[in-house]
């Protein structure tokens, strides 16, 4: 199964990520890779590009957004057997990072059928 | 949380933390089927106090804490049973061998982790076990699936499953296979064991038509994962990027290889935007890794290096077919092989005209190893056609229908058969 997890609020803006706690994130992303769990990972620029499509008119904002929960700041698309995995996987994300907010959503692949089918 | 969350977060800890778990273990008491019973004793200890105590912080070190210490006891027991032996035999007192254990702790608590998963992996796929043993036991202990899970995936009883794998930790036991890592002229054998068993677990996966089996799909993922693993653990090894290419290209077809109502779609026919490009991409990096290492590609590299010809292909008809034939010339000379040369022929006819291909597969015909494979007419029979041969290529195709298995197939060679007789 393969899932998505994203930050949406990591807190940084109030404090910055120190050297201690990127080394244990590389750590715990080297340990991610040598497991075969982490498929791929990445950042994301915070002055995110909000489309909006209404009644056939497309409005286009650009961030920086005041609250910080409204973009997501980095992801990591892993592939588990279980959900209970991700979800485990995850906390060990959040014990290095300290407090924040994020989703965990499952992507749909061969052999997953989506709910309602 | 509840009982049932608990018991599932303690399985999501297992899963990730058991080959590393049995790995630490195997090393201090140099037997993998014991290793495996002790941490099998850590989970109960899991299952039994968890759901009073709570997950405890780092989950993984405390199953690793009370393995070790049953470890500790077992030896203990043992030690004290020889000592005894001893005593009655000269009546002599020995020193306490407490230190001797501590210094085994420490030593575990040294090494990095990974050599000891690198020494399981090697142990659980030795050759002295048949590739089923192999594939049961790698599943179990660097995999984590239970018995029942792999009796599932291999369509077989969790009983065959059980005895499979008893058999085999006996069978490395009696054997006194060593939990290390091969070196020197044993290593490349060693490791085509260990590459065998990964392909032959994700085969056995993809070999199911997808959709409908699911628990085959997760074969394909386990071997994914294995293959993902030792890529990191052995990553100056070309071939095990290769095997891993191979598998990251072949599953990214997984969408594309069955029909609406389940039927099989060839390679060339399949809708090339429902190929998982993240697969492809990695199957690419993959296979670069394994280039860069500079030694001459082996089987699984130079079926990467094919399998990706034809995922960068963006439509059928832009395949690099000359490129394929050389490769499969390469393959031919490296793992001689009549499947080979079958395959080598149809791309020879795709590259330079049906002719060349027929040339090839008329040296095949008399293959005895081939005498019951229904792709030698299948492909003699198309080649036929394609040259107007349509009487011949008739009788290939119905010999091709007579010859296999699959329904949707069989429909399909009848079909062509009739063309070929209405001209």
């Amino acid at each position: 199964m393969r899932f998505l997890m994203m930050t949406t609020d990591d807190r940084s803006a109030d404090n910055p990520p120190d050297e201690a706690m990127m080394a244990q994130m590389a750590e715990f992303i080297e340990e991610m890779s040598k497991s075969g769990v982490l498929l791929a990972t990445g950042g994301l620029d915070p002055r995110a590009t909000r489309i909006t499509s209404s009644g056939g008119k497309i409005t286009v904002t650009d961030g920086p957004y005041t609250e910080a929960k409204e973009v997501v700041v980095g992801f990591a698309l892993i592939e588990t057997r279980t959900k209970e995995e991700a979800i485990e996987l995850s906390k060990r994300f959040w014990k290095i990072v300290g407090d924040g907010e994020g989703v965990i959503q499952q992507v749909f692949g061969p052999g997953d059928v989506p709910p309602g089918q | 949380m509840t009982a049932s969350d608990t018991h599932r977060a303690i399985d999501a800890v297992w899963r990730i933390e058991s080959a590393r778990i049995i790995a630490g273990l195997a090393r201090m008491v140099h037997d993998i089927g014991l290793a495996e019973e002790l941490a099998q004793d850590a989970l109960v200890a899991a299952l039994e106090q968890w759901p009073e105590s709570g997950v405890p912080d780092n989950p993984g070190a405390w199953l690793m804490a009370i393995a070790k210490r049953r470890a500790v006891d077992r030896i203990r027991r043992q030690q004290r049973l020889e000592q005894k032996l001893e005593e009655i035999g000269h009546g002599l007192e020995t020193e306490d061998p407490a230190p001797e254990f501590d210094a085994v702790l420490d030593a575990v608590d040294d090494e990095p982790i990974e050599d000891d998963i690198l020494r399981l992996v090697f142990t659980a796929c030795h050759p002295i076990l048949s590739p089923q043993a192999r594939a049961a036991l790698t599943l179990r202990m660097l995999g984590g699936l239970t018995t029942e899970e792999i009796a599932r995936a291999f369509l077989v009883s969790e009983a065959t499953v059980a005895q499979r794998i008893v058999r085999a930790k006996r069978t490395l036991s009696e054997a006194g296979v060593p939990f290390e890592v091969p070196e020197g002229a044993e290593r490349a054998g060693r490791l085509a064991s260990v590459l065998e068993v990964i392909y032959l677990i994700f085969n056995e996966g993809y070999a199911a038509t997808a959709g409908t089996e699911w628990m085959r799909l997760d074969l394909c993922q386990e071997a994914l994962r294995l293959g993902r693993i030792l890529a990191e653990l052995a990553p100056e090894e070309s071939e095990v990027h290769g095997l891993v290419a191979l598998m990251e290209i072949q599953a990214s077809r997984s969408r594309a290889r069955t029909g609406p109502s389940g039927e099989p779609v060839q390679l060339l026919d399949q809708n090339r935007a429902l190929w998982d490009r993240l697969l492809i991409r990695r199957g690419v990096e993959a296979l670069l890794r394994a280039e860069k290492l500079g030694v001459p590609p082996g089987p699984y590299v130079l079926q990467a290096a094919i399998a990706i010809c034809h995922a960068q292909a963006v439509t059928a008809e832009e395949t690099d077919w000359a490129r394929i034939c050389a490769l499969y010339e390469v393959l031919a000379r490296v793992a001689p092989s009549p499947v080979v040369e079958l395959n080598r022929a149809v791309a020879l006819a795709m590259a330079y005209g049906p002719e060349r291909g027929l040339e090839l597969v008329d040296t095949l015909v008399s293959e005895p190893s081939l005498k019951d494979y229904h792709l030698l007419p299948s492909v003699r029979g198309d080649l036929l056609t394609r040259l107007g041969r349509l009487d011949e290529a008739r009788e290939e195709f119905e010999r091709a229908a007579s010859l296999t298995r699959n329904a949707p197939e069989r429909d399909l060679l009848l079909e062509r058969a009739a063309a070929c007789a209405s001209g």
